[in-house]
């Protein structure tokens, strides 16, 4: 081993495919430029902090039976409000339940809000906004004054409104949250397609004679979709905050199934006694919200266009 | 034989109370396989005559023809088969998110033609890419290779027509030179008819045997390339697009025409 080795070790042939200035085909070059975005991501630490939080909730959410060291729902009488230790590692609730136990299946709930809302959301936001923007006139002001009705409720008023009529309950506050969480992706969307109409290529693809419907989907909305995925991303923080609000309320996940808000709003009562009981859902949430916010930021910046 | 004619053309802006009339009462004809210029200054409009016969501006009055039939004001499949434009700046008339194999696969798709890939391959070929290039973005090519990627794309459909909205004034000097030879060779060997937009008599001169100068919405003088080499102009405008010209240095205006 000497210092001034100067042969490097030589690359393995997918790196090597990743790396060629001279793709042979559509699929290549795309898988190219996705790896030079990889790149770029893995040089920000603090994106890297955010996606390994992400990975640990997916991780606990898979292995959440084999993580879980008690029955989540399972009532112990005599092991109530009891403060961490080697037995019950984050202590237990007001009706003997295991609080890490509880934290682990929860997080399934969190994270199947969070994942649906974005399946909702993203797509619901990209076609109504790039539609909006390019098509411009009479369906512009259409789309867009649905849209300000939808802005004008605050999210989580509105969300109540909706969990109360549809019922309590996971689903509906998924439907509840997606409602509410639509408006400010597709006027984002909108506001990317308003510049992009005006652009050149899409002059030139215009001149190809393609239908409008083509150019938005073709063409539109794949320069939409960077932004659009950081934009949502950003809000998953709040979305996962609305959903333990409505969890808080009695409006999402029912007992005895544990979610995180419910699991805050239950502990509240013993909050200055026995504080694991809202310490740790609470630092849970925070967790999550903050990890999606790094991840957000991270991708806002691997996915600028001007990066190449 | 008329491939383009444009007559009495008549474009306006604005609202109705302070309407501005872009372009008044323009008219002119190009022969097949020829290539007309059409000068002026910044603003004279002379993009907007090259938009509304692209089809991007559907709001004028008088009419386009091609090969003697009028065209409706909005364009069909059909005539952009024939008809097809060049961007003024190759850095924003390619979609950055696709490879260059896209961006000229996309017509073929649109007009659904047999044997695409082979039409991509020899458009990039016509001009000077070779496949090496097929699969690159466009933030990996230069302005040249950029420009010669709008140009096959255009071509990728086989046109009889080719509008050329100041194709080489975004470009380097030395790379100016390269893509106006590769335009003139283009003609000759696919036989195709150029209407050339531009506010520089030197690259008019390079390419056109015919020109139009614009002012102020009008055409006000037209003139052969002859005419033009040995400065018998009567109006203003195009003295001045001289100078303007000569200043740049005179050598740039070619000595003998080319073809």
């Amino acid at each position: 081993m000497s210092v001034c080795d100067t042969t490097t070790p030589k690359r393995p042939r997918w790196r090597a495919w990743l790396e060629t200035d001279t793709p042979q085909s559509v699929r290549q070059a795309s898988l190219q430029e996705t790896w030079r975005k990889v790149l770029y991501f893995r040089s920000q630490p603090l994106g890297m902090i955010g996606l390994a939080l992400l990975l640990l909730l997916l991780f606990v959410v898979v292995f959440a039976p084999l993580l879980a060291t008690h029955n989540p729902i399972a009532q112990d009488l005599d092991a109530r409000l009891l403060p961490p230790s080697a037995q019950y590692w984050l202590g237990t609730d007001h009706l003997g339940r295991d609080v890490y136990s509880r934290i682990v299946y929860g997080a399934r709930t969190t994270l199947r809000i969070a994942v649906l809302v974005a399946i909702i959301v993203a797509p619901l936001g990209l076609v109504i906004g790039a539609t909006a923007g390019y098509l411009g006139g009479i369906v512009d002001e259409i789309l867009m004054r649905i849209t300000d009705v939808f802005l004008a409720f605050p999210g989580l008023i509105l969300a109540l409104g909706f969990a109360a009529a549809l019922g309590p309950g996971v689903d509906n506050a998924i439907i509840a949250i997606a409602l509410t969480a639509w408006p400010p992706i597709a006027r984002l969307a909108r506001a990317e397609a308003l510049t992009i109409r005006q652009a050149d290529y899409i002059a030139a693809v215009r001149l190809q004679g393609a239908s409008a419907a083509r150019i938005i989907v073709r063409h539109v909305m794949p320069v939409c979709l960077p932004s659009v995925t950081v934009r949502v991303t950003l809000n998953m923080a709040g979305v996962i905050l609305t959903a333990a609000g409505l969890g808080f309320l009695g409006l999402g996940a029912q007992p005895p199934w544990p979610e995180w808000g419910a699991m805050v709003a239950v502990g509240r009562q013993f909050m200055f006694d026995y504080p694991w009981v809202v310490a740790a859902p609470g630092l849970a949430i925070a967790a999550i919200s903050l990890a999606f916010n790094l991840l957000g930021d991270a991708l806002r910046d691997t996915l600028d266009p001007r990066i190449g | 034989m008329i491939e383009l004619e444009v007559r009495d053309l008549t474009v306006a802006f604005g609202p109705e109370r302070q309407r501005v009339r872009a372009v008044e009462d323009v008219s002119f004809a190009i022969a097949r396989g020829a290539c007309f210029g059409l000068v002026g200054e910044s603003g004279c409009g002379k993009s907007t005559v090259l938009r509304v016969i692209a089809g991007l501006n559907r709001d004028y009055g008088g009419t386009v023809s091609l090969r003697g039939t009028p065209v409706p004001p909005r364009r069909d499949k059909a005539y952009y088969k024939r008809v097809q434009m060049v961007f003024q700046d190759p850095y924003g008339s390619l979609h950055p998110g696709k490879t260059v194999y896209s961006q000229i696969m996309g017509p073929m798709l649109v007009h659904k033609l047999a044997g695409a890939e082979q039409r991509v391959d020899r458009a990039l070929e016509a001009v000077g890419l070779g496949t090496a290039f097929r699969f690159r973005y466009p933030h990996q090519l230069s302005g040249g290779q950029r420009q010669r990627v709008a140009i096959a794309r255009a071509l990728a459909l086989e046109p009889e027509v080719l509008l050329l909205d100041e194709p080489t004034s975004a470009l380097d000097v030395s790379v100016q030179a390269e893509i106006l030879n590769l335009l003139a060779d283009l003609r000759e060997r696919e036989g195709l008819t150029y209407l050339l937009v531009s506010h520089d008599l030197a690259v008019i001169a390079h390419l056109c045997e015919e020109l139009a100068v614009m002012d102020r919405g009008r055409i006000v003088e037209a003139l052969t390339r002859d005419q033009l080499v040995r400065g018998e102009t009567k109006v203003d405008s195009t003295r001045r697009l001289l100078e303007a010209s000569e200043e740049l240095g005179e050598d740039r205006l070619p000595p003998e025409a080319p073809r």
